[in-house]
C-alpha cells in the first residue's frame, strides 16, 4: 500500500485539517506517514500545498516526485490544477468547484471548470452546497475528504474514527456534523465513479 | 514507547524536554517558530517549570541561554537562519567561552526562500566558529540528535549547533521517545573565569578550542550519525548531507543503491570516512540541501584530482532546495512527468488579509505621499512587507530586522526627504530601538511608522514584547511628545490620519506615528476562543 497525495488550496482554507484526519487514520491503520506542510508568509492568502505520503513500507522523501502523486485533493478549483505535473497519469483529482477569488486576474470560471472536466480522472463537486445540506458550509473540507475517501487505500471507518478523535474537544454536535459531511462526500463520489 | 506524529520542529522540542531542558530562548522566525511554541504548550514543560517565553531578539536569546548554561542547566536557543546573523556575536564567542550546562543552538535554514530574504547555510557558521554541527535526516534523528547533542555539549563543554532545513522543520513523521531525564541542578563552572574573555584568558581558551577539534572529529567518526554504506559500483561514490539521503533513497524504490554512500549528519567532517569513499570511488557526487560546503572543502581551490560533481559544476542547481527529481537528474535517471499545467493558470501570491489594519495605514500613507515622487519609503520584515506588492506598492525596501529606520536615516543624511520608515511593533523592539536612538541623536528629518497590531503576526501571532509600552519607549529614547501620534487605522478616520501624516512629513526632525489596531487574524482567533469557552 502506497498513496502519495497532494493537498491544495489557498492559505487559511484549512487543508492542514484534512491532512490531520488522514494522517491520524493512517497511523491508526499502522502505516508509515510523512506530511510536509507550509507555514509562514505564504499562508496569508497565497497558494498552499501539503505533500502527504502514506505507505506500508518506510518512506524516504518528504516530497513527492513529479508524475508520482496518486491523488490531488483540492479545496479550490484553480488550485486543483496548479500541481498537475506531480500527478501520475492514472491519478485522480478531487476538487471543490467553489472558487476563492482574492486575485484580480482570476481566470474565467467556466474555463477553469472546462480544464477540470478535461482531466482523465476527476471528481468535481459543489462541496459548499453539500455542506450546507448537512448543516453548515463550515464542513465543506470534510465533504471533500469524504469524496476523496474511496482513493485513500483505507477503510472508511478509519476516517470516521479519526474525525471522532480530531474533533474530540469540540463536542458531539460538531463530530456528528463532520461525520455526516464525510458520508455525503463519499456518497457523491461513489455515484460519480460509477458513471 | 508509542510513536508520536511530530513536525521536525516538534521532534526537536520533545527531544529537548526529554533530555532535561531547563529553558528555551527564541524569537519567532519561519521555519523555526514551532519548536518554542511546542514547549510553550507542553504540559511536561509546565510541570517541570521550563522557561519558554519569547525573547526580544535572537541575540538576547543566545545570551540568556549562555547565562543558563553558566548556571549549570541545559538551554536551547532557536532561530531561523538569518536570526543567527543577529546572534552571531554571542554565538561565535560562545565557542571560546564554551558551555557549562549543555547548550544546543538550533538554526532552521530556508533553501528556496519559502519565507525568507536569503538561503544562507548555517553550517558555515559552525565551521567559522569551530562549533560542532548536527544535521538530521529525519524527524526521529532530529529527536535523537538533541538528546545526543546535550550529552556532547556537557562532555566537551561546548555549545552544539543543530542545523535543519524547511522541509524537515515542517514535515510530520512518527517519532519514538526515549525515557525523560531530570534537569541539572544549579552548578557554577569549575573555573569562574571560564566566561571572562579578557585577551589573556581568551587566547588560552581559543587554544583549547583548537585542540578539541580533533576530539570533535573523533566523535563524528564514531557517533553513528555519519555512516559509510558500501556499494558494488565504484564508478561513483555519493556523499549526502542531512535530508539529502531521503531524496537519494526515493530514486531506488527497493533501497538498493548500487554506489557506495557516505551519509553525513555530524561535523566537523570525518576525514577517515571521506578519505575512504574518495579512495574507493572513481568520482564523487556531493548532495547538500543548502550551499556546497562539503563540496568546496573537498574540491579545494585548484583543479585536478578526483572528479567531484555537485552544485559547483551544475550537476545539481546552484540554488534552491533539493527534490527527488533533482537527484534523479543528477543520477542520470529518466525524468518522471505528470500532466501539464493549463495555460490559464495564474500565480496567487500572499496578500494582506481582508480587514487588516495595515491596509488602512498604507492607504493613508499613499495618499499623504501622493505629491512626493516614488521611492522614499523604507520598510522592514513582517506581514506589512506585502505592502510592496499591488495594489499598494507603498514601500521600497526590506533588508533585515530593523533596517527601515536606519536606512531612512541614512537616506535623510544623503538629502533624500521626506524619508519614511515603516516597521512593525515586534520588529521595532527586536532591532529598531537602537536605530531610533541614532536618529534622535542626529535630529534626522525622518517619519517613522510603527504599525502596532498588538502581535507578531507573520509567524502566527506570538506575543509582542513591548505590548502597550511603545509610546513610553519612544519618549524614553527622546522622541518629542508633540511629534508622537497614535492613529486609528480605520476608514472613518482616513482624512484625519492623512492630515497628521502630511503634517509630520513636513517636520524637520524625528516623528513617530503609531497606527494601532489589533491584527484581524488575532481578533478572529480571540473571538473563536471566547465562543468555544461559552
Amino acid at each position: 500500500m502506497k498513496k502519495d497525495i497532494i493537498l491544495a488550496g489557498v492559505g487559511g482554507q484549512g487543508i492542514i485539517s484534512i491532512a490531520a484526519i488522514i494522517g491520524y487514520a493512517a497511523l491508526e491503520a499502522g502505516f508509515f506517514l510523512k506530511q510536509s506542510e507550509v507555514h509562514g508568509m505564504s499562508v496569508r492568502g497565497g497558494d498552499v500545498q501539503s505533500n502527504l505520503r502514506i505507505s506500508d513500507k518506510e518512506i524516504a522523501s518528504d516530497l513527492i516526485p513529479c508524475g508520482k502523486a496518486d491523488l490531488i485533493i483540492a479545496v479550490e478549483p484553480l488550485e486543483s490544477l496548479r500541481y498537475l505535473p506531480y500527478l501520475s497519469l492514472d491519478g485522480w483529482v478531487i476538487t471543490s468547484i467553489t472558487p476563492f477569488i482574492n486575485i484580480p486576474e482570476y481566470p474565467d470560471m467556466d474555463k477553469v471548470l472546462d480544464e477540470i472536466h478535461k482531466l482523465p480522472h476527476h471528481v468535481a463537486l459543489d462541496a459548499d452546497e453539500l455542506a450546507k445540506e448537512v448543516g453548515s458550509t463550515k464542513v465543506a473540507n470534510t465533504v471533500i475528504l469524504g469524496a476523496a475517501s474511496p482513493f485513500l487505500g483505507m477503510e472508511f471507518s478509519k476516517l470516521e474514527n479519526a474525525i471522532r478523535f480530531i474533533f474530540r474537544a469540540k463536542g458531539d454536535e460538531i463530530i456528528e456534523l463532520n461525520l455526516k459531511a464525510l458520508k455525503a462526500g463519499r456518497d457523491l463520489a461513489d455515484k460519480i465513479i460509477r458513471t | 514507547m508509542q510513536k508520536l506524529l511530530l513536525l521536525g520542529d516538534e521532534a526537536i522540542a520533545q527531544g529537548a524536554l526529554d533530555a532535561g531542558l531547563s529553558g528555551i530562548y527564541a524569537y519567532p522566525g519561519t521555519p523555526s517558530t514551532e519548536i518554542t511554541e511546542f514547549v510553550q504548550k507542553s504540559k511536561q514543560a509546565e510541570k517541570n517549570n521550563v522557561h519558554s517565553t519569547w525573547s526580544a531578539n535572537e541575540k538576547t536569546a543566545m545570551e540568556a541561554s549562555l547565562g543558563m548554561s553558566y548556571s549549570g542547566k541545559r538551554a536551547m536557543v532557536c532561530m531561523k537562519h538569518v536570526g543567527l546573523n543577529v546572534a552571531a556575536d554571542p554565538f561565535i564567542n560562545s565557542a571560546i567561552t564554551g558551555a557549562n550546562g549543555g547548550i544546543i543552538v538550533v538554526a532552521a535554514d530556508d533553501p528556496s526562500m519559502h519565507s525568507s530574504q536569503n538561503e544562507q547555510d548555517s553550517r558555515f557558521f559552525g565551521k567559522f566558529s569551530m562549533i560542532p554541527v548536527l544535521e538530521p535526516s529525519s524527524q526521529q534523528e532530529a529527536y535523537d540528535m538533541v538528546y545526543y547533542g546535550f550529552d556532547f555539549s556537557e562532555k566537551y563543554k561546548i555549545p552544539v549547533l543543530l542545523r535543519i532545513t524547511t522541509r524537515l522543520a515542517h514535515s510530520r513523521s512518527g517519532v519514538v521517545r526515549k525515557d525523560p531525564r531530570k534537569q541539572n541542578e544549579v552548578q557554577l563552572p569549575s573555573d569562574l573565569r571560564q566566561f571572562v574573555l579578557l585577551p589573556a584568558i581568551a587566547r588560552k581558551r581559543y587554544r583549547n578550542l583548537l585542540n578539541d577539534q580533533a576530539l570533535f572529529e573523533k566523535e563524528a567518526e564514531t557517533s553513528g550519525f555519519n555512516q559509510y554504506i558500501d556499494g558494488v559500483d565504484k564508478s561513483m561514490g555519493i556523499i549526502v548531507c542531512g535530508i539529502a539521503i531521503n531524496y537519494l533513497l526515493e530514486n531506488y524504490p527497493n533501497r538498493n543503491i548500487p554506489y557506495p554512500v557516505l551519509k553525513i549528519g555530524q561535523y566537523p567532517l570525518p576525514h577517515n570516512l571521506v578519505e575512504k569513499i574518495a579512495n574507493e570511488c572513481e568520482s564523487l557526487l556531493v548532495v547538500e540541501d543548502g550551499y556546497p560546503l562539503v563540496e568546496e572543502m573537498l574540491k579545494g581551490f585548484l583543479p585536478g584530482g578526483l572528479k567531484i560533481k555537485g552544485r559547483l559544476d551544475g550537476t545539481i542547481p546552484r540554488d534552491g532546495e533539493l527534490t527527488p527529481n533533482i537527484l534523479a537528474t543528477a543520477l542520470g535517471m529518466k525524468e518522471t512527468k505528470g500532466l501539464a499545467v493549463p495555460g490559464l493558470m495564474v500565480g496567487r501570491p500572499p496578500s494582506l488579509c481582508n480587514g487588516c489594519p495595515h491596509i488602512d495605514s498604507y492607504k493613508a500613507l499613499n495618499e499623504a505621499m501622493a505629491t512626493v515622487p516614488k521611492g522614499h519609503v523604507f520598510s522592514d520584515i513582517g506581514c506589512y512587507t506585502l505592502g510592496a506588492l499591488k495594489p499598494y506598492e507603498a514601500i521600497n525596501s526590506c533588508v533585515d530586522m530593523g533596517a527601515s529606520i536606519t536606512m531612512a536615516k541614512g537616506a535623510a543624511d544623503a538629502g533624500l526627504t521626506p524619508a519614511v520608515a515603516v516597521i512593525g511593533d515586534s520588529t521595532f523592539t527586536h532591532s529598531g530601538m537602537t536605530g531610533l536612538l541614532d536618529a534622535v541623536n542626529d535630529k534626522s528629518p525622518i517619519t517613522i511608522f510603527i504599525l502596532d497590531n498588538d502581535t507578531t503576526a507573520m509567524t502566527g501571532g506570538q506575543d509582542s514584547p513591548a505590548n502597550g509600552r511603545l509610546e513610553d519607549i519612544c519618549k524614553g529614547i527622546g522622541v518629542e511628545p508633540t511629534h508622537l501620534h497614535i492613529l486609528r487605522p480605520l476608514k472613518k478616520y482616513h482624512e484625519e490620519n492623512v492630515s497628521i501624516i502630511k503634517q509630520e512629513l513636513a517636520y524637520q526632525g524625528v516623528s513617530v506615528i503609531i497606527p494601532r489596531r489589533e491584527c484581524i487574524v488575532s481578533v478572529d482567533k480571540r473571538m473563536r476562543e471566547k465562543f468555544k469557552n461559552k
